[in-house]
């Protein structure tokens, strides 16, 4: 768990939103002119701040959706009882300004150099950090194989469908719904489980590096099937949220 | 000057009463939100010892059974992530680290808490000792679960909560400072809530 990052002082900056894209009906992707933005990695997120009429101010973490090379994005989902959250999948328009600061994180990051092959295990808006993982391998010409998991409730609720369904060499994208059995759907209709695990990612022996991301029991579920297949701990790497009301 | 987002609004109201009790930029929350880099690690409490060591050194090592033997506390604290919740009026059981250090001779300023899965980070001496800090075994009046760092966590609760190693395994004892996992991707070398040092430089 060897840390490589530089330490700097993260300082707020104003960022002025230049899109806002629907993903599903809970998740939208904002994108974000931000001149000062120091560069990120994929994989890491970054705080943005808001301030009500009142003077009021909330502070929350969001995962960055671009590559390094990509303008600057993030995509949210609206969590009923957040209190950002709400704010940035409604409200939140074209031309607005709001404030950020990061890169935050580090460990949650991958490039080139880091290698593979890769195995992404996303649920629900997991996928977020992971996008920017692919889109990572894909702008820097990287081979890498990559193997992504993906669940969510129903296929509606599959954020970037369109990008994902593109075919790229290397790259092997499997779905997963838990809520529905739709007619015509290809992909599995079941919860990641060990089983489910056992018959989709890559096999140990390839000392595969691991990202998941998702809600607390969807990563405490397949990290630890991950390791119980002999996936080395340490190249299990992890990003954990939900249950909290906060975003 | 800050932007203004119009249409934003406070949503959280803070409990009564416990206004002096949040740090800024907190909410609170009921849950119990788990945050952590990897895999949940799962040590059978056989194989399971609590260390200090200095440097190469193991100056003291206490299994399961002996730890268990030491005397313990409850307390309530509050506890405050740096992913913003803080969670009030949290129940604990442990062994006050001033308990474990007073077994050993030392002059050390800083300890370096090292956690099963590779876990550190790293605290002022003066902030682990004189009742500030515990290795807790039991969570609201049960064995603590894996998730949240069981068998056994440090609790040390003025700090953002990444200080408060899940999983702990001992304490390295130091002459100077340095910086633990998290700290070394950017987070605060001390991580106080009430000044909000979050990040490097915060």
């Amino acid at each position: 768990m060897a840390g490589t990052a530089v330490p700097r002082r993260l300082t707020w900056e104003v960022a002025t939103v230049t899109a806002v894209m629907p993903e599903t009906p809970s998740v939208r992707t904002i994108a974000l002119d931000a001149p000062s933005w120091p560069g990120h990695r994929a994989g890491q997120h970054l705080d943005v701040r808001l301030t009500a009429d009142d003077g009021y101010t909330a502070e929350r973490s969001y995962s960055i959706a671009a590559a390094a090379d990509d303008p600057l994005a993030i995509t949210v989902e609206r969590l009923d009882d957040g209190e950002v959250s709400p704010y940035l999948t409604e409200d939140v328009h074209a031309g607005d300004q709001l404030e950020i600061r990061g890169p935050v994180g580090g460990y949650f990051a991958w490039e080139t150099a880091d290698g593979g092959p890769l195995l992404l295990v996303g649920g629900g808006s997991g996928i977020v950090p992971l996008r920017a993982i692919l889109r990572q391998r894909e702008h820097s010409g990287s081979d890498t194989p990559v193997k992504l998991l993906y669940s969510a409730r129903t296929p509606a609720d599959l954020i970037y469908r369109d990008e994902l369904d593109v075919h790229h060499d290397g790259v092997e994208i499997i779905y997963t719904i838990t809520r529905e059995q739709p007619a015509g759907w290809t992909g599995y209709t079941r919860r990641v489980d060990g089983a489910l695990l056992a018959e989709t990612v890559w096999p140990a022996g390839k000392t595969p590096l691991a990202f998941v991301c998702g809600p607390t029991s969807f990563v405490e579920t397949v990290a630890g099937g991950l390791v119980a297949l002999g996936y080395e701990p340490g190249r299990v790497k992890t990003e954990r949220f939900g249950g909290t009301g906060g975003r | 000057m800050s932007p203004i987002s119009h249409g934003f609004r406070r949503r959280h109201a803070v409990p009564e009463g416990a206004a002096d009790r949040v740090p800024p930029g907190q909410y609170v929350t009921d849950g119990f939100p788990v945050l952590s880099a990897g895999p949940t690690p799962h040590t059978p409490l056989a194989d399971w010892t609590f260390s200090i060591r200095r440097g190469s050194a193991t100056l003291k090592s206490w299994s399961w059974q002996e730890f268990q033997a030491l005397p313990a506390e409850m307390v309530t604290v509050d506890i405050h992530c740096v992913t913003r919740w803080s969670k009030l009026d949290t129940e604990w059981r442990g062994v006050s680290v001033d308990t474990l250090l007073e077994q050993v001779e030392h002059d050390a300023a800083y300890v370096m808490a090292f956690s099963d899965g590779g876990y550190t980070t790293n605290l002022p001496l003066a902030d682990v000792t004189g009742g500030k800090a515990r290795v807790a075994f039991n969570y609201a009046g049960a064995p603590l679960e894996p998730e949240h760092g069981g068998p056994a966590r440090l609790l040390v609760p003025h700090l953002y909560f990444w200080k408060s190693a899940k999983w702990v395994r001992g304490l390295e004892l130091m002459d100077e400072d340095r910086p633990g996992f998290w700290e070394t991707y950017g987070y605060n070398m001390y991580g106080d809530p009430w000044r909000e040092q979050r990040y490097q430089g915060d």
